[in-house]
């Protein structure tokens, strides 16, 4: 039978995660421009997408105000760059860490609250962020006009200019997120957040510290949305709160419940779809968010966990049975 | 004071918009569990729905009866319509889903908003409609130094009237008994003998009914729609069944009001741009104290 167990692994994900990396990886040579930016779009909600997903996937901490966050670090990248001419890239992990700052300092006081009124604090939260960026206090943020001029980023000499660079920007990015909060999600911290997902209760009896878990979650979730922030404002050189409104964190909301619950490639595929979508319907313009609406609707009811949900890792209780 | 009076009438005004809205999510809420996304762009859906009756029954209707028998029409004509898209969307994409899971009926409720706003975008065009001034009670009183509309004051004794209306049917009727019941628990009251569906139903008509008459009334004050309008008054009028305590349908009222008369005191006393901040500001602060809402009861945790 061993021979079936390899063949089982020839045929199984790394197979699947081999192909989908080469197509990432050869997709910019033979794609035109217009799907490139598409490309870089997708690894931008995926992104996005991995953020809520350590918040909402891992933990079940309802968010539908990630793109405050992601506000964040897209405004600390413009703010810092134009007015103090801070390089862009050098300001990714600032941008990050700020943006977790400020995930550390709004959650902290409501983290205690549970599923639905989570939800509309994280709303309200997202609201706040978005208008106070409109009502462009002490005139840092540049009012609904925004901020323009950002300067392209450069990577060792090298600057970060076309479409295919910035592609291959948000996948790399994108590729190491994926592969640490993996790690994570394999650690002592990753089961203990699906534990509390589960059952805050019985976790917190078992000694589990809910409140610090449940903050490192926001706190990663936001640096990711950090970052996204980041790279968008790199790409786009210019931020305006029009890209951040309510429609966005719900956007972000369905892509990882489209994909699946803490589902690490789940999630990218719920970006892609997400993304995708609106693309692919480009040619019945007017209705492609009607039928979007639908489609959404209709996942939900035929595959509820998600198109590609996280399989439980039973490998370790097989094995001790096969033994 | 008479910008303080003055304000407080427009924040009652306002108010009573956002507990109309309320009323529909907290119903829902109440009785599934579930946030309805698409319940603020049923609310845009029924501004609609009036403005098109309005237009096309002036000639037959407004010519015969004048302006107070067209409101009627258009207002019925609008809860009516409402209330058929209300319970079409509870069949169609709630009812198969919520047995599954809260989760997967929040995404479906999600993607039902994004396809409501977008039918209506659809359907009467992305720019702004205007409710013309032949729709609208134009008169207004003079008393003292501020003036009272008769729009606002129409707006204020329906919404009174029709609150009290339903508070009385959820709080003494036996059927009131029965939504009631379900909300505390759905099986045993099906147990029991309560006809789920019917509440659910209720639920579903009701709520986007209301919702449907602040619309009009919506469009008749600020005299014009957009289908973006259901998102931004959805938000809001959330945010007031959360201040009241969700599930609780005098919460919703009570809610809705205090919001109004916040956001229009934050307006004329501190900034009009910043009113919203101060909105929601005082949602997440409320939060934070008393997660259950002012009038929201304290409910212990099962195990």
């Amino acid at each position: 039978m061993r021979w079936l167990k390899r063949w089982d692994w020839l045929s199984g994900r790394p197979l699947l995660f081999g192909a989908i990396l080469g197509f990432l990886l050869s997709f910019p040579f033979w794609g035109s421009r217009y799907w490139v930016d598409v490309g870089f779009y997708v690894g931008l909600y995926a992104l996005l997408g991995l953020g809520l997903n350590v918040i909402l996937g891992e933990v079940g901490l309802f968010n539908l105000g990630h793109a405050a966050f992601w506000a964040i670090g897209a405004y600390t990248t413009a703010i810092l760059n134009v007015r103090f001419g801070v390089p862009t890239l050098a300001l990714l992990p600032i941008s990050a860490l700020v943006a977790a700052g400020c995930a550390w300092l709004v959650s902290s006081p409501i983290i205690h609250l549970r599923g639905d009124y989570l939800c509309i604090v994280t709303i309200a939260l997202g609201e706040i962020v978005r208008l106070v960026l409109i009502n462009n206090p002490g005139g840092f943020t540049g009012g609904p006009n925004g901020i323009v001029g950002i300067a392209r980023p450069s990577l060792l000499g090298h600057p970060i200019r076309t479409s295919t660079d910035f592609y291959f920007l948000v996948w790399a990015v994108v590729a190491l997120c994926a592969l640490a909060l993996r790690q994570v999600q394999r650690s002592r911290i990753g089961r203990a957040w699906n534990y509390i997902r589960e059952d805050e209760i019985a976790a917190e009896a078992m000694g589990v510290d809910v409140r610090a878990l449940k903050l490192l979650a926001f706190v990663l979730g936001a640096a990711l949305a950090g970052i996204a922030g980041n790279i968008f404002a790199a790409k786009m050189r210019m931020v305006s709160p029009d890209s951040f409104t309510f429609m966005e964190s719900c956007l972000i909301f369905c892509i990882v419940l489209l994909g699946g619950m803490g589902s690490i490639p789940g999630t990218i595929l719920g970006a892609a779809l997400v993304v995708l979508f609106p693309e692919v319907f480009r040619p019945v313009a007017q209705y492609r968010l009607l039928f979007f609406g639908l489609a959404l609707a209709a996942t939900m009811y035929f595959r509820p966990g998600g198109l590609w949900p996280r399989r439980r890792a039973l490998a370790a209780f097989a094995k001790e049975g096969e033994r | 004071m008479l910008t303080f009076v003055q304000q407080l009438l427009n924040g009652l005004t306002i108010g009573s918009f956002y507990a109309f809205v309320a009323l529909g999510y907290s119903l829902v809420y109440a009785i599934l569990k579930l946030i309805n996304f698409a319940h603020g762009d049923l609310f845009g859906l029924g501004a609609y729905l009036g403005y098109t009756v309005f237009v096309y029954a002036a000639g037959v209707i407004g010519s015969r009866f004048g302006l107070w028998g067209l409101l009627p029409a258009g207002f019925v004509a609008a809860a009516l319509g409402t209330a058929g898209a209300g319970l079409l969307i509870e069949r169609v994409a709630y009812r198969p889903i919520y047995p599954i899971g809260r989760l997967p009926a929040v995404v479906s409720a999600l993607g039902m908003a994004i396809f409501l706003s977008n039918f209506i975008m659809a359907v009467w065009g992305p720019r702004y409609l205007a409710y013309q001034e032949a729709f609208i009670p134009t008169g207004f009183w003079q008393i003292g130094g501020f003036r009272i509309r008769v729009l606002q004051v129409l707006i204020l004794v329906s919404s009174l009237v029709l609150l009290f209306v339903l508070y009385y049917v959820v709080e003494k009727t036996t059927f009131g008994a029965a939504v009631r019941a379900v909300a505390l628990d759905r099986e045993t009251a099906a147990l029991m003998g309560i006809d789920f569906l019917k509440v659910i139903r209720f639920a579903f008509s009701v709520g986007p009914a209301l919702g449907a008459i602040a619309g009009v009334f919506v469009g008749m004050y600020y005299r014009q729609i957009n289908f973006t309008m259901g998102w931004v008054y959805g938000l809001k009028a959330f945010t007031a069944t959360i201040l009241g305590g969700i599930g609780n349908i005098p919460g919703a009222m009570v809610g809705g009001i205090l919001l109004g008369i916040l956001e229009a005191l934050a307006a004329g006393y501190i900034s009009a741009a910043w009113k919203d901040v101060f909105v929601f500001a005082a949602l997440m602060l409320m939060l934070v104290f008393r997660p259950t809402g002012l009038l929201g009861e304290k409910v212990a945790e099962k195990v």
